[in-house]
């Protein structure tokens, strides 16, 4: 549904695209121009909205600080000192230190630099949100794309199952798991991936896919002798991209969530997160410090929030660009 | 009608039947079983193990512990907690399940409304900085850390400025020279405001009943619809206060008040940013239809046309993301009340979790998979009632 231009007769593609004379080459350097410019023509909806740039600004800052941490530890931070574990920032006499110019964001209660912790989080929080994220779509845009296309049983099964996994409070369950479970980042973003895949995100896919089967060229392609396998892969799922693309970003989102509050709870099995950093200054004592203790919470709880919310405004721009209907008249 | 109801009912208590497998299933898998507590007392006997095994029924066939736990759960019978020691876990839920509820219905019912309100506002002024801004603080609210927000909430109005108390149920030294327990007060306290909701909407449906029915413009001529019902529930409100304030315990019951009203507005304030967003993009769906520009061709003033033509119609698809997001209000009310030390089902599966009291953990896991179900419905036939189309097929 999404910047597929329609074919025009002016267009080469329209010519050569299709028929059985057609040249393959020129078939695939048709393609690939529409695909460019329907790429050029998304852009240049989502750069419309100033929300979604933004979003994609603040993510690069993300990246880079991601990318500075190895980069750091590499060059001018000494491990003894900056590790953001088991460093231990020996030139301060008290802990947790204010922020200074050899630690920027001060030390926490531990005698460990803030900034180090947050820069070494930021890398596992992406690849956290990314296996969710990519884990989530798959399941949903695959089983979506089943449901709406064989129906009956396997319809009825998967949504019944959709059903079951929307009404469980999916937080409550990971704290129950965490109970009984060593989790890790894997595990977890493989455990969010599939509660989210087989949950909502595969109702609203199916509904999609719906769609799409009733499309004349689905109707075409199985008339030409396509596969069950074929259809589905080639055009059913690629027109589910678009959507699939924006559940990504709204996943990421609720992944990197979860892991801070199970984090912060002191549930998981991780080395460093945002979240521990919120939970080690609570598990010491200084959260009401208020405004004295700053460094202890808002770094993190800053870069929780912005991360997540970042993610959700792309998803909203790219809202936007797949769904023709909310844009500006 | 009925025929949904009982269909949809069916639908839940096969679903609570699957939570209750999951619930077996996962202790199953687990490394260890229940005993495993009192495995690591180096003071036990293998013949006292084997008996304590024994006693959990951990010695039978799988299938067999699976009825068992099977019929103990549907029977309410989740045997004894190992953190509250001699209190059933049963006695557990029941006192804490209701302030759970108060918390998680009060806080979705208030954030759905302002949500939905703001969120046609905003579709409505389109364009605006009004809109910017919303957006993005609707987006920072409905993502942002919730134990962060929430003991930033906590240390701004509670600590600084000194409005509310900083968490907590109650006020231990105000109740320790009180006759009756808190929840003697608080489910007296759930009746009343119970009765208070059903006497507001008998009277707003009287109202409606006499305008309907011309039994206003015959007797009444004079009466504006407004000048009536609103003294009502005024006088009804007072009745309630002035009935607590003559009952011996008013003073408990505001402690308790006192201690409610941070964590719903934080609860709140971190959920209506969801309906907003969602509303607003409904409604601007709604406007391109044709019956809106109708309705504003035929001259229609531009608040009857948002109000009664568009924001009716753009309500359908955010009441069946509320069903979606229930869920996910009720990880919100576990969030918060573990932040705010309020005693009901999250913070009671917290603690359980960190205590490793497993019988707790599992029945406050089925309880609020009951919670959600029971939401799940009633949203459900809300729907089914807003939306004419949907014949409960």
């Amino acid at each position: 549904m999404i910047r597929q231009p329609d074919l025009q007769p002016s267009d080469p593609s329209y010519e050569t695209g299709g028929g059985p004379g057609g040249k393959p080459v020129g078939i695939r350097a048709a393609r690939i121009r529409l695909a460019l410019r329907g790429l050029r023509e998304s852009w240049s909806i989502f750069v419309e909205s100033k929300i979604g740039v933004i979003g994609l600004a603040v993510i690069a800052v993300f990246a880079l600080m991601a990318i500075s941490h190895p980069v750091l530890m590499a060059t001018i931070w000494d491990e003894a000192t900056y590790d953001p574990v088991t460093g231990y920032a020996f030139d301060q006499t008290e802990q947790p230190a204010p922020p200074s110019w050899k630690h920027p964001l001060g030390t926490d209660p531990l005698g460990r630099d803030v900034l180090s912790q947050l820069l070494s989080s930021t890398s596992s929080e992406f690849i956290l949100g990314i296996v969710a994220a990519v884990v989530t779509v798959t399941i949903a845009t695959t089983i979506g794309a089943v449901a709406a296309y064989y129906g009956g049983i396997a319809d009825t099964l998967i949504m019944r199952l959709a059903d079951l996994v929307v009404s469980l409070p999916s937080l409550s369950l990971l704290i129950v798991l965490s109970a009984l479970f060593e989790l890790n980042l894997f595990m977890l973003a493989i455990l969010i991936g599939v509660l989210g895949g087989f949950g909502g995100s595969a109702i609203i896919f199916k509904s999609q896919a719906l769609g799409v089967t009733v499309k004349p060229y689905i109707e075409a392609a199985r008339v030409a002798g396509g596969g069950r396998f074929h259809i589905i892969l080639v055009h059913i799922i690629p027109n589910l991209l678009p959507l699939s693309f924006l559940y990504m970003m709204f996943a990421v989102t609720g992944a990197i969530f979860s892991e801070a509050i199970l984090s912060y709870l002191g549930l998981l099995n991780i080395r460093m997160s945002w979240g521990i950093m919120i939970h080690t200054a609570n598990t010491a004592g200084y959260l009401l410090g208020g405004a004295k203790y700053w460094w202890l919470i808002v770094p993190a709880g800053a870069s929780i929030t912005l991360l997540c919310s970042t993610f959700y405004l792309v998803g909203r721009a790219l809202d936007e660009v797949a769904n023709p209907r909310l844009r500006r008249r | 009608m009925l025929a949904y109801l009982v269909r949809r009912l069916g639908q839940n208590l096969v679903t609570l039947f699957l939570i209750v497998t999951l619930a077996f299933f996962l202790v199953q898998a687990q490394p260890g079983d229940y005993t495993s507590v009192y495995a690591q007392d180096p003071k036990l006997t293998p013949e006292v193990r084997a008996q304590i095994q024994a006693d959990f029924g951990l010695d039978k066939p799988l299938g067999e512990q699976y009825l068992l736990h099977l019929r103990n759960s549907f029977t309410g019978n989740f045997g004894i907690s190992f953190g509250h020691y001699p209190r059933t876990v049963m006695s557990v839920i029941v006192e804490r399940a209701p302030r759970t509820a108060v918390l998680f219905l009060t806080a979705t019912v208030i954030s759905f409304y302002i949500g939905f309100v703001q969120g046609k506002t905003l579709a409505w002024r389109r364009g605006g900085p009004l809109e910017v801004s919303m957006t993005v603080s609707g987006a920072v609210l409905s993502t942002v850390f919730t134990p962060w927000y929430a003991l930033m909430m906590i240390w701004l109005f509670a600590f600084q400025m000194g409005w509310f108390p900083l968490g907590k149920f109650l006020d231990p030294l105000l109740w320790r020279e009180a006759h009756v327990n808190a929840d003697y007060v608080f489910n007296r306290m759930l009746l009343t405001g119970g009765a208070f909701m059903g006497f507001v909407m008998l009277v707003i449906l009287a109202s409606r009943w006499t305008e309907r029915s011309g039994f206003r413009a015959r007797f009444l001529p004079g009466l504006p619809v407004l000048t009536w019902w609103v003294p009502a529930v005024l006088v009804g409100a007072l009745v309630a206060v002035v009935a607590w304030s003559f009952s011996g315990v008013g003073h408990l019951a505001w402690d308790i008040v006192k201690h409610m009203v941070l964590p719903i507005f934080t609860l709140t304030s971190i959920s209506f940013a969801g309906t907003m967003l969602l509303t607003r993009n409904s409604m601007l769906e709604t406007l391109r239809e044709d019956f809106v520009t109708a309705a504003r061709a035929k001259g229609l003033p531009e608040r009857a046309v948002r109000d009664k033509h568009a924001a009716r119609n753009a309500l359908l698809p955010v009441v069946t993301s509320l069903v979606y997001s229930l869920a996910f209000a009720i990880d919100g009310s576990v969030i918060i009340e573990s932040i705010f030390s309020w005693p009901g089902l999250g913070l009671t599966l917290l603690q359980a979790v960190r205590g490793q009291d497993l019988p707790l953990v599992m029945a406050a896991f089925v309880f609020i998979g009951i919670f959600a179900l029971t939401a799940h419905l009633v949203a459900d036939l809300l729907y089914a009632y807003l939306d004419p189309r949907i014949r409960y097929s």
